[in-house]
């Protein structure tokens, strides 16, 4: 066997049009050729601004958690864009006359590499971004317990995610599915390198899930300022908490099923072979066993989001913090005790079904709980809608849909009706589009300041709700009601004329959202343009109630000039109550950053190698990169001088500053929050 | 807002605060992730061994208690000695002492492995590969999974010995053999799993 493995020319994007012209086989250069070019064209930018250097210095060997969070951010938008831009054409093909213009295989690619890329490329990097930027500034930390590892996690993603980017250009990608069931991905079904792709992109990113977890976990337990108890921490930081326990013990069972998998293709293993004594219901459950608490992994920190915001945008408390966190660590142990209802109608025995059924409907009780929390936080008080609010107050009318429509699949008698049928797409849409996505943009625009000082456009940003929210109902809404009607999902095409205006109404809704994802770049570009104008340097514009308010923006690399004393569960509203505009400094003490590193970088590319080469078959080159990868983390461990000092009198000045900045910062009312009068420090119980 | 937090905070983040502790925590969780995968290879073994003996062999027709026996008694005792080892680290034991009970240690650990490797080579010449069979599969899989783990905590132990020479017994690299100690005695919990499991109830 060569060295290239079983690459060969028709691997090449390109090549399938040449060989075999046709409106598919044109698509799918046309995609790779955005990739490549796109690759060329950010090249060509950074060259041309001399944008190489401080990319590398500031951004790639970067090892502060605010920073990371961005990238991990900037990862989930640039996925996102492919990821609605592969359901547009799913769309599209549906509305167009059968057999429509994409091949079946090439539509099995779309609907596989939709599913994959949205939930580990778009949510996983999403929520982990978000956590990453807000949690430690939650818990009055400097930066994630393990800064290093953090930055390895982020890498191992991108890696990830490269691989998927990849397959457009070399290859093919996996056609069973983002759950990739064998049989059918076993060898004799899916020959090609498609599942491999599958399998090994996945394999990087939840290693770095894994990580991240671990990593959250250890931040949350260990790192919280002096005097925060556990029921102290902000509902995002429990969210996060849960999250992390959830991210530990769930992903290993993806990566347990999917190198059986690998090895029963490469190997001739038999675990999931029927023929062979093998159990292929084995990787339904131990998918499940992953893929289920992974629903609760998207949607918790999104839950903390919400959280977070409705607060402060009633001006009011969180109703019920207790109920709320006991909800929230219901749902993560409950999580795990539901995942078999994935496969209610395959052949497991009814009293198994029932029992799972009762489960997963269980689950609704606390998340009931949590609905009525928000809905409690509201009540009475004066409400802002801002964009955040506005996402955040969309998904509780939107989410609740999506709940019912839960319980009446938890029904096992019902699911055996709607199994497989466009109403189960419609309904885990509807969970995750607001359970996850408006979440994670309400954080976007209520965090964004504490990252780079400025606010993003309100009025694009609520254009971009409104189309988002529209779009939504009109792209799944009719696939309820064809679902009901027995359309199964996955097709490549109908042919039964009652469908097809539903599917025009399911067009142009996907179009909608397209117009919101759009919205959203229109929104950071003008933001990004005016941002003088939306400069808020004293901090807290939205008068927040989380300590990262205290903080300037944006926030110091240091994060706090002196960790804050916790004397209650809000200290920085008490201080606003109290009349402070900064918090009081504890004591002045030299602390110590990571430096920054390019290692974390260089582990992760040489883990995208190995796993490229794992695809390919290419074993030399694997066996070279998985060595390599050791060796690089065997060289940072005789790195002892990793740290650099900012002294007491840094951190002094730095707060001093921020001091100054404060007050020559004028009052202003809640009123102009959203105008430019807004340049932080809204002091509403002075006005 | 009062000062009382001030004190705390002062410990809490002076100079280089000693991490020992917390990296010790991190490797934990990670164990425990780790312990998952094991759990769900043990499960699957336990399902294939029923179901899955297609046209091969059954656990009773392969497995002898000889040679695993010795075998688990070398990684036992191994879990002993690395227990003397960090103890005496703990009490000031010379480096020489430290060094000498950890290559005893990793020394026990090779014999386990070289007991493990031989016996696969046994049934994989005489035609029992994991392609064999579901059962085989599971058989490979999961005591190869954990051969593996005892190979990496060899490599480890033996890169972390040359780092003892080069830094010294520093408190870093007293973490760090802390870190495979545990790595080391979770080792002998899972194989106290997978002996029972596959060899005990499978010659039972």
């Amino acid at each position: 066997m060569s060295i290239l493995g079983s690459l060969d020319w028709n691997d090449i994007f390109i090549v399938p049009f040449f060989t075999d012209p046709s409106l598919s086989t044109g698509i799918a250069a046309g995609a790779g050729g955005i990739v490549v070019l796109g690759a060329l064209a950010v090249m060509v930018l950074l060259t041309v601004k001399g944008w190489w250097k401080p990319l590398w210095s500031n951004w790639i060997t970067t090892l502060d958690h605010k920073k990371i969070g961005v990238i991990y951010i900037v990862l989930a938008l640039i996925m996102l864009i492919r990821g609605v831009l592969e359901a547009v054409v799913m769309r599209a093909q549906q509305v167009s006359p059968a057999p429509g213009f994409l091949s079946v295989e090439h539509h099995a690619e779309l609907f596989s590499t939709h599913g994959t890329i949205m939930i580990f490329f778009v949510a996983m990097p999403f929520l982990t971004g978000v956590i990453n930027v807000v949690m430690p500034l939650q818990i009055g930390a400097r930066d994630m317990e393990f800064p290093f590892m953090n930055a390895v996690s982020l890498w191992l993603s991108i890696g990830g995610a490269a691989l998927v980017m990849a397959s457009l250009v070399v290859g093919h990608f996996e056609t069973g599915g983002w759950t990739a069931y064998p049989p059918y991905t076993g060898i004799k079904l899916s020959p090609n390198e498609g599942v491999d792709y599958w399998i090994w992109s996945l394999g990087l990113t939840s290693v770095g899930s894994t990580l991240s977890g671990i990593n959250f976990l250890v931040t949350i337990y260990k790192q919280r300022a002096p005097g925060m108890k556990l029921f102290d921490m902000s509902i995002f930081a429990w969210a996060t908490l849960c999250t992390a326990i959830l991210m530990i013990f769930a992903m290993m069972p993806l990566t347990v099923a999917s190198l059986m998998l690998a090895l029963d293709r490469q190997a001739g293993f038999h675990f999931f072979t029927a023929t062979q004594g093998g159990n292929m219901m084995n990787f339904a459950n131990m998918f499940w066993l992953f893929g289920h608490p992974e629903v609760y992994i998207l949607i918790l920190p999104a839950f903390g989001v919400f959280s977070e915001v409705i607060p402060t945008f009633s001006g009011k408390k969180i109703y019920g913090y207790t109920s709320l966190v006991w909800a929230t660590i219901a749902i993560a142990v409950l999580s795990f005790t539901v995942w078999v209802h994935h496969f209610f109608t395959m052949g497991q025995t009814a009293h198994l079904n029932a029992i799972f059924g009762i489960a997963t409907m269980t689950i609704g009780v606390p998340t009931g709980v949590k609905v009525f929390n928000w809905m409690l936080t509201m009540w009475r008080g004066k409400l802002r809608f801002s964009t955040a609010m506005l996402f955040s107050t969309g998904f509780i009318f939107t989410f609740v849909i999506g709940g019912i429509t839960g319980v009446m699949l938890a029904n096992p008698t019902i699911d055996f009706a709607t199994h497989n049928s466009l109403f189960l797409v419609a309904h885990f849409h509807n969970m995750l589009i607001p359970g996850l996505l408006f979440g994670m943009f309400a954080a976007v625009n209520y965090w964004f300041p504490l990252c780079f000082g400025f606010r993003l456009d309100e009025k694009w940003g609520r254009r971009s709700f409104w189309l988002w929210m529209i779009g939504f109902y009109g792209a799944f809404m009719p696939l309820y009601a064809i679902g009901l009607m027995g359309a199964p999902r996955r097709m490549a095409f109908f042919t039964e004329p009652a469908y097809f205006p539903w599917l025009v109404i399911a067009m142009l809704g996907a179009l909608c959202v397209l117009a919101g994802l759009t919205a959203q770049i229109i929104q950071v570009w003008v933001s990004v343009k005016n941002r003088e104008s939306l400069m808020v340097p004293a901090g807290d514009p939205w008068d927040g109630r989380g300590i990262e308010w205290s903080l300037g923006c944006p926030v110091p690399e240091y994060d706090f000039s002196t960790i804050p004393a916790m004397t209650s569960r809000e200290p920085w509203v008490d201080a606003k109550e109290a009349g402070k505009r900064v918090m009081d400094p504890t004591e002045f003490v030299d602390i110590h950053l990571p430096k920054p590193t390019g290692m974390p970088f260089l582990v992760g590319l040489v883990a995208t190698l190995f796993a490229f080469a794992m695809i390919f078959q290419m074993w030399l080159i694997a066996a070279v990169g998985f060595v390599a990868m050791w060796v690089l983390v065997l060289i940072r461990s005789y790195d002892t001088d990793w740290e650099e000092t900012v002294t007491a009198e840094e951190l002094r000045e730095g707060y001093e500053a921020h001091k100054r900045v404060v007050e020559s910062t004028p009052q202003i009312r809640l009123d102009d929050e959203f105008t430019t009068k807004n340049r932080g420090l809204i002091m509403e119980t002075q006005v | 807002m009062s000062n009382t937090g001030a004190a705390h905070a002062a410990s809490h983040d002076h100079g280089h605060h000693d991490k020992t502790g917390t990296v010790i925590f991190g490797f934990w969780i990670f164990l425990m992730s780790d312990l998952i995968a094991f759990s769900l290879m043990i499960a699957n073994y336990a399902d294939a061994e029923w179901h899955g003996i297609a046209n091969g062999p059954s656990p009773h027709e392969l497995f002898s208690l000889g040679l695993p026996t010795i075998e688990t008694m070398a990684l036992l005792i191994s879990t002993f000695t690395f227990g003397i080892c960090t103890l005496g680290m703990k009490y000031g034991a010379s480096m020489k002492r430290t060094v000498g009970w950890l290559v005893v240690t990793l020394a026990l650990g090779a014999i386990f492995l070289g007991i493990e490797l031989y016996e696969f080579h046994e049934f994989w010449t005489e035609g029992n590969t994991p392609q064999v069979s579901g059962f085989l599969t599971a058989y490979y899989s999961l005591v190869g999974l954990h051969g593996l783990h005892v190979t990496s905590g060899i490599i480890w132990g033996i890169l972390l010995m040359v780092q003892m020479k080069t830094f010294g017994m520093n408190d870093l690299i007293k973490s760090r053999l802390v870190r495979l100690g545990l790595f080391w005695h979770m080792l002998d919990i899972v194989w106290i799993a997978l002996f029972t499991k596959v060899y005990l109830m499978g010659v039972l």
